[in-house]
């Protein structure tokens, strides 16, 4: 106890009692009231019934399982055992997700090492601001972007018929492809970020040593670069999938007709279905998985957080 | 052909594929702006026009949205960047392990998805709301402020790590120097650390300011019966088929350009600046 | 004006780490106080005390005669001086001069003025518009001092300022420090790790040595006087003996020592019996059995000849203690490794102590 108040005499002492005043209300506020209680509160609140605002603080306001079981074995009379279509949306978003995540890393891994290795300076400076840009633009019209280049009338589809591949237009929209090309754009700017940060603080004289002692690409690549850039690797991998798994609005506009994205379901308990606490219960599963997933990587690549976060 | 040959061609190739998938999607989109097709699309290209660009303005919903994110996003500056602020300092003045658990909590925002800090920020104030038993058309249910506050819980986070990145360069022993010379704790915070914080603060404000505008997955639950641009935007996109989104996009591509350029040329004008100082240092 | 400082029973804890134990000395005003020992001996926990950094667990800190308790470093009379300096880099150099009388409210006009006047004290005078980062090592030092002068403090508390440059600068700064306290007259407390920038600028000096004050007294006193064997060790160079005393008088006593009986001064009162360090300083060693005694017979193991001076190491006849000095007497130039060799010292400058903590090199 007398510790804690030690620390705050010294806080005071060091900063003064104006500034020490905005520093604490600033960060319990940030902390209390956007943070902690409203995420507290949902999770109760996925432990409620659904009730009109007049019934909520009466004897019916108690807490429960349902939402979660309907996650598990839907509604009453389910003929199936298990909720198949919810479950089943959840795990293919978890598997995509994890997908997307390799496909990021194998796609942005050459680029970043390229950027580390082969230039510098200005022109590595110019090389970074090509990267930024697309990514100034917002993500929905991104999106629209990739909807636009895989449509029916799209110009690869164009260009495949034309060339006599196919014999009429590919529906990319319908099969995910455009999804999944999509989701792997839209964020791969904090996949190469991390792996660049990474790579750039090997030592390069650490290569020539490697490539020296006669090891081939692939090795120097296997026993020196990747390791070193551990930390880099796993911070990127965890905001992407992350990122992929909550994404709402490429699913919405590339998502074929019949494809739903987990958030899309949390989506439609909000919006269309009107059920806002069977919302926060999925709501709370995705978290949960989001977690689980931050965790295993910090397990795997022996990270701590403030690594993932540099 | 040497190996080494080979392995430059093939890295050249790979690095050219990869920008054409970077930008091969928006040069299609922005030509898509200018074509006279009614759906959008670069192929076929059937004639130029500025029709869509004619559209796009006179959109009341897309005008509408785009002030309310203006204001969302001068709201979230003027929160996340205090805030962000008072984090770092306060991350800087804590010790081991009552350090890490408090990064791990100010961390957290980050690693959560954008949905879930949504429909968390939404649900606590309707609950809040009903507590109070208040009307609805107070700011309870207010889907700007309550867009400022969801936004503000992550965007925090990023302004934070700006200003520990550059608070780790900050010499303590100035702010006891200053102490020393008989100053306030106040003059001391607005004398000598903003100074020396104020490139982070300006980043802090722009990168604030640009996420807000750019957010989706919070805003469209914590919006309500409000829109914003993102919103609108994805409104339009689902139901899909109109070129203006397309016109709108080539605007917005062409801010960026130009605000990329002068953020470049001006770093370029700082450098050149240091240069020549180290020059002048070296000549003494 | 010049004030003195005085710590009455001054003990700082950190946790269960007593970092300054029963600290007692009174500081003169007006002159110049070094406090010496080596790094983590508490030394800058006394200045971070006495600048209101600190705040004693037990005991007082007064300047002017004034209990400083519960007054924050800005409402003290004194002005630091940090060891890595501390200068504003987002300031010009005259803004960092005038950076205390800003504080203070006092108009521009007159700011810069009196920013002038201490650029001229610390010759500098057409600097004052350029930016620190413009500035070389000893400029910046001089700043500094500026900086802290500009406020008219009473006390100036220096932290070690001279550690950061390099050997030339720092000897130059020695003496300009010490003009610039006599140009100035204020009292100066000085910090540092260096017993030769001690013995140099100070009026009087205390040796530190893990939180407790070891000896306080005038640069001489310490170097012929050491009340410690840690102050002995720790300033100057010293050959340890350690052995028993064999006689004792109240002038002199002799201690068994690998090179047998050798006498020094007694000035602790040591008795017969008593386990002692009799300390013999390098340059009190003479070539030669001399006429008083305290002859050692050794064996000469290596030679390095330097122009002005010979170092010499030497063992006794079984080749178990060593012992080293250096001499610029003739006699020398002649020995070589392997040969026999004696040398003597005068009892009345070397001086035996009871047995305690010595100094680490």
């Amino acid at each position: 106890m007398s510790k804690v108040s030690d620390f705050f005499a010294e806080f005071v002492r060091r900063n003064g009692a104006t500034i020490s005043v905005y520093l604490f209300t600033a960060v319990i506020f940030w902390i209390a009231v956007l943070i902690v209680l409203p995420q507290l509160y949902m999770l109760d609140f996925s432990f409620r019934f659904n009730l009109p605002p007049s019934k909520i603080g009466t004897e019916e306001d108690v807490h429960t399982l349902k939402n979660y079981k309907y996650l598990l074995f839907g509604a009453e009379g389910n003929p199936n055992a298990f909720n198949w279509l919810h479950l089943e949306v959840f795990f293919r978003t978890i598997w995509a997700a994890v997908l997307v995540t390799i496909l990021n890393l194998v796609i942005c891994y050459p680029v970043a090492y390229y950027m580390t290795q082969v230039i510098s300076g200005g022109k590595a400076r110019i090389f970074i601001l090509c990267l930024i840009l697309p990514f100034w633009i917002n993500e929905i019209l991104r999106a629209f972007a990739f909807r636009i280049l895989f449509g029916l009338n799209g110009p690869i589809n164009f260009a495949l018929v034309h060339l006599g591949i196919v014999p009429e237009p590919v529906e990319f929209i319908k099969a995910d492809i455009a999804l999944y090309t999509g989701l792997a754009y839209a964020y791969m700017l904090l996949m190469i970020f991390p792996l660049y940060n990474a790579i750039e603080s090997l030592d390069h004289n650490q290569i020539d040593a490697a490539r020296d002692l006669g090891s081939p690409w692939w090795r120097i690549h296997w026993r020196v670069v990747i390791p070193h850039a551990k930390p880099g690797i796993a911070s990127g991998c965890t905001m992407v999938f992350m990122l992929t798994a909550g994404a709402l609005a490429a699913p919405q506009i590339l998502g074929g007709p019949s494809s739903l994205w987990f958030t899309q379901v949390i989506y439609q308990w909000f919006y269309t279905g009107g059920n806002w606490p069977q919302g926060a219960a999925y709501a709370f599963v995705l978290l949960t998985a989001c977690i689980v997933f931050v965790l295993t990587m910090m397990r795997i690549f022996r990270v701590s957080l403030g690594e993932i976060a540099k | 052909m040497s190996s080494t040959a080979l392995t430059r061609m093939m890295t050249l190739f790979y690095v050219g594929l990869f920008f054409t998938y970077l930008f091969g999607p928006l040069v299609l989109m922005g030509i898509s702006a200018f074509n006279t097709e009614k759906y959008p699309t670069a192929i076929p290209y059937s004639g130029f026009t500025f029709e869509w660009f004619n559209k796009l303005f006179s959109d009341k919903d897309l005008v509408r949205g785009v002030l309310n994110s203006l204001i969302i996003g001068v709201g979230v500056v003027l929160l996340s960047v205090p805030i962000g602020l008072a984090a770092a300092i306060i991350m800087s003045q804590l010790h081991k392990r009552a350090r890490s658990i408090y990064y791990a909590v100010v961390l957290s925002p980050m690693l959560t998805p954008g949905v879930i800090i949504g429909i968390s920020t939404l649900v606590f104030w309707d609950r809040l709301g009903t507590a109070f038993d208040a009307d609805w058309d107070t700011f309870f249910y207010d889907g700007i402020f309550l867009s400022i506050l969801g936004q503000t819980s992550f965007i925090s986070t990023f302004c934070m790590l700006i200003f520990i990145a550059r608070l780790q360069r900050f010499d303590r022993a100035q702010e006891e120097a200053a102490l020393d010379l008989g100053a306030s704790h106040l003059r001391v915070f607005f004398r000598i650390l903003i100074p020396f914080l104020r490139p982070a603060v300006f980043a802090a404000i722009v990168l604030a300011f640009l996420t807000s505008f750019e957010n989706y997955n919070t805003t469209v639950f914590t919006i309500v019966s409000e829109s914003t641009l993102t919103t609108v935007l994805a409104g339009k996109v689902r139901l899909g088929t109109d070129p203006s989104i397309s016109a709108l996009a080539v605007l917005i591509i062409l801010i960026t350009l130009v605000g990329a350029t002068a953020i470049e040329l001006r770093k370029r004008a700082e450098e050149k600046r240091i240069a020549a100082q180290l020059a002048a240092e070296k000549g003494l | 004006m010049s004030a003195d400082v005085e710590l009455d029973h001054l003990t700082i804890r950190f946790g269960n780490f007593v970092a300054l134990q029963d600290a007692n000395l009174r500081i003169p005003a007006g002159s110049f106080f070094s406090f010496l020992g080596p790094s983590g001996c508490g030394k800058t926990t006394i200045l971070r005390a006495i600048s209101g950094f600190l705040d004693p667990s037990e005991g007082h800190v007064r300047i002017g005669g004034e209990d400083m308790a519960g007054i924050p470093p800005n409402n003290r009379p004194t002005a630091l001086i940090f060891q890595n300096l501390a200068l504003f880099p987002l300031m010009k150099v005259w803004e960092n001069i005038a950076f205390g009388l800003e504080v203070r409210r006092v108009p521009k006009a007159q700011r810069r003025e009196r920013a002038q006047e201490l650029l001229e004290l610390i010759a500098l005078p057409n600097q004052g518009e350029k930016l620190v980062s413009e500035l070389s090592g000893g400029q910046r030092q001089r700043v500094a001092i500026a900086r802290a002068l500009a406020v008219e403090p009473e006390v100036l508390l220096l932290d070690e300022p001279l550690s950061a440059l390099d050997l030339k600068l720092r000897q130059h700064m020695r003496t300009e420090l010490r003009a610039i306290q006599q140009r100035v007259g204020i009292t100066f407390i000085y910090i540092t790790h260096d017993q030769g920038e001690a013995l140099i600028m100070s009026d009087q000096i205390a040796v530190m040595s893990q939180g407790v004050i070891q000896q306080i007294g005038s640069g001489p006193e310490i170097y012929e006087n050491p009340k410690t064997p840690f102050v002995a060790s720790f300033v100057g160079e010293n050959n340890a003996f350690t052995g028993r005393v064999a006689s004792a008088d109240a002038n002199h006593a002799a201690v068994e020592t690998h090179f047998g009986a050798l006498r020094g001064r007694n000035s602790a009162g040591l008795k017969t019996g008593d386990q002692a360090i009799l300390f013999v300083r390098p340059e009190i060693l003479q070539l030669g059995a001399g006429t008083q005694g305290n002859a050692l017979k050794s064996k000469v193991l290596a030679k390095e000849f330097e122009g002005f001076a010979s170092h010499i190491h030497l063992a006794n006849s079984q080749g178990e203690r060593h012992i080293s000095f250096s001499t610029s007497q003739e006699e020398a130039l002649n020995i070589s490794p392997g040969e026999e060799a004696t040398v003597h010292f005068s009892p009345d400058r070397a001086i035996a102590l009871p047995l305690g903590e010595l100094a680490h090199e």
